[in-house]
């Protein structure tokens, strides 16, 4: 077993790049939830982007089209979410669960002719000498527009939701969404725009996954990255910046147990790929059982479908 | 009914657009298995097979769904009991024995069980979300399956390949076809006894009373002494026992080897099946024998006409998705109304 082999400003470096999937996917479903929407298929549109952000990709020769296509295809499979739970009033569990199988299977159908291809590679941040340094540059200077896109959302979404009159109507909607409708705000509407939302958040980190992380296409290659997503959303207690420290988390846990693996520790590979897994139970618990801290964050429409009758 | 059909109009689409001749694809997937010359002889045995395990987890998985618990990690229990099962199995091979058989049961059906109660207990005390914990347990049964295979269970006269010894040529373990060519097997058998004795809990005792009571109406089950926790426990640990003994006839069976890849997805699709069957048990009987068919048919269809695997899963994911979307028809009473001024 060698550690010293192990670089810490490159493991910095690596975690960003491994927490990027999920905190995409986990801010959009942060903003649905918010909605009072809970959607369950997290996983079924990571995995929808990840192939339909690849596709696109390989055929266009751009990475730019590919995160455009891995968004549109994750909004596409969460309107046929927000068609069956807000119009046709279906339970939320089980359609999100629906998703879920679906996406595995479709994506899995369009990839076939995908498999062993290389996605076109995407520019880094060059800021010259300073990019270089070794422990700056390193850890912050040297990634993908993704990662500091990812970066921007967390704020972006923090400040709409804390600030901006579309933040207050769409908080408003999650909590209570009888007094919204009586206020005048169409409920139905703006719902259906956080799942899209959602969906194209989810597909573009399930586009991550394939063009930048990975980067190739492989059958259920999200691997339940969806669903440590929705996790992560319980965990941050539907806050933005707690999601980003969430998905740093989750992903320097990644990054250890792969870069354990590679440096030959005793334990056998099976047991540190469950890691992940369990820490993200794990932490489920400790937040849930905090005195109800974290329940009591939760918006108080979550999960309940809403039918005018009047 | 409705939403079957409407898949297999989708789903013809979805072959069409493939650039195959839906109507024979839908045939081959529906028909073939059942009445081609040539073909049934092999796939009608083979649907009972597929369709034992699926029913016994459905069964188990209805009764939790009716009390609005979510058991969605019966994949991580089905392997969990598969676990267990051959664990009895190699730990007295190659002794011989009666009892093995039995104990093999008893500790499928545990294995389940303890896996299951992970999230229940968790709930309980914690009050942590059992979707989330039990669907993150199925990833983390998947690697303990992996660990099985290549290490503790590997077979040592295997030359080193992954994966156990055959329990279906060791006879004290085997759960071999009870009538010979028809797929029988006493995982069947149980799949049956689970369909009528899920009918009879549900019809005629308390329990399958404040079930029902728990999911339609939580507020009047409390006042009601109906004991939520104990809901929990009760739904979450009977789903599980019953997939880890799906897990265990099938590794003891069909499968006769634990290997990696031996989970077949039974988990995922069986909640397909409970919806597909509205929860109740003998629905989830016909929706099982259904769900097994395409299974079959898929096969069939991925030999005869070229189609991937893959568009199975496409298809029965639709199925659930028509099924859900008609469910507003079943569960409310449209009424077209012109908007007028309030």
């Amino acid at each position: 077993m060698d550690l010293s082999a192990i670089n810490p400003a490159v493991l910095m470096a690596t975690v960003m790049v491994a927490a990027t999937p999920i905190l995409l996917a986990a801010l959009g479903e942060l903003v649905v939830e918010k909605a009072g929407v809970l959607n369950l298929g997290v996983e079924g549109m990571m995995i929808l982007g990840a192939i339909c952000g690849f596709a696109v990709a390989v055929e266009t020769g751009s990475p730019v089209m590919g995160f455009l296509g891995g968004a549109l295809g994750g909004a596409a499979l969460s309107l046929i979410f927000a068609l069956l739970t807000q119009y046709l009033l279906a339970n939320q569990v089980a359609t999100g669960l629906a998703l879920t199988l679906f996406g595995l299977g479709f994506s899995a159908l369009i990839g076939q002719g995908y498999v062993g291809i290389k996605p076109p590679e995407w520019v880094r941040l060059d800021l010259g000498a300073v990019s270089r340094s070794p422990v700056v540059g390193t850890i912050l200077l040297r990634h993908d527009p993704m990662v500091y896109t990812g970066l921007g959302f967390v704020v972006a979404i923090w400040a709409v939701l804390k600030f901006s009159r579309v933040g207050l109507i769409l908080r408003a909607v999650g909590e209570n969404h009888d007094a919204a409708h009586a206020l005048g705000y169409k409920v139905i509407r703006i719902r259906i725009l956080a799942i899209l939302f959602g969906g194209a958040m989810a597909g573009l980190g399930g586009a991550y996954l394939s063009l930048m992380r990975v980067p190739l296409w492989t059958e259920g290659m999200t691997a339940g990255a969806g669903w440590i997503a929705l996790a992560l959303v319980v965990f941050a207690s539907w806050r933005p910046g707690r999601v980003l420290l969430g998905a740093y988390l989750f992903g320097g846990i990644t990054v250890l147990q792969l870069n354990l693996q590679a440096s030959g520790v005793r334990i056998p590979v099976e047991y540190l790929s469950m890691s992940p897994y369990l820490i993200t139970i794990l932490v489920l618990v400790v937040m849930s059982s905090g005195r109800g801290r974290a329940a009591l964050n939760a918006p108080a429409s979550l999960g309940r479908n809403f039918h005018a009758t009047h | 009914m409705v939403a079957v059909v409407l898949t297999m109009v989708a789903g013809g689409l979805m072959f069409a657009a493939l650039g195959k001749d839906p109507v024979a694809a839908i045939r081959t997937i529906f028909w073939d298995p059942l009445f081609h010359p040539q073909f049934a002889a092999y796939s009608r045995p083979q649907l009972l097979v597929k369709a034992g395990p699926l029913i016994l987890i459905a069964i188990g998985l209805s009764l939790g769904f009716r009390a609005g618990i979510w058991n969605i990690g019966a994949e991580g229990q089905y392997i969990l009991g598969a676990i267990c099962g051959a664990g009895v199995a190699l730990a007295f091979y190659p002794a011989g024995g009666w009892h093995i058989f039995p104990l093999m049961v008893l500790a499928g059906a545990l294995g389940g069980w303890a896996w299951a109660m992970i999230p229940a207990v968790l709930r309980i005390k914690f009050r942590t979300n059992e979707i989330l914990v039990s669907l993150l347990l199925v990833y983390v049964a998947q690697s303990l399956l992996a660990a099985m295979a290549v290490g503790r269970m590997r077979n040592p006269e295997g030359g080193g390949f992954p994966g156990s010894r055959n329990l279906a040529q060791y006879p004290p373990a085997a759960n071999g076809e009870l009538i010979a060519g028809t797929g029988i097997h006493l995982g069947v058998l149980a799949a049956v006894v689970a369909v009528i004795a899920a009918h009879v809990l549900m019809q005629r005792h308390i329990l399958g009373f404040n079930i029902s009571l728990a999911g339609q109406a939580p507020r009047a089950a409390r006042f009601a002494g109906v004991s939520p926790n104990r809901l929990v426990l009760v739904c979450l640990g009977v789903s599980g026992a019953l997939a880890g003994l799906a897990g265990m006839f099938e590794v003891s069976g069909p499968s006769g080897r634990l290997t990696i890849d031996f989970a077949h997805g039974y988990g995922f699709t069986a909640i397909i099946v409970a919806f597909l069957g509205r929860l109740n048990p003998i629905g989830i009987l016909l929706a099982g024998l259904l769900m097994a068919l395409t299974y079959i048919g898929g096969e069939l269809a991925q030999f005869m006409l070229q189609i991937p695997r893959a568009a199975i899963q496409a298809f029965q994911g639709m199925l659930l998705f028509f099924l859900l979307a008609l469910d507003l028809m079943s569960n409310y009473r449209v009424r077209w109304l012109r908007r007028e001024v309030s």
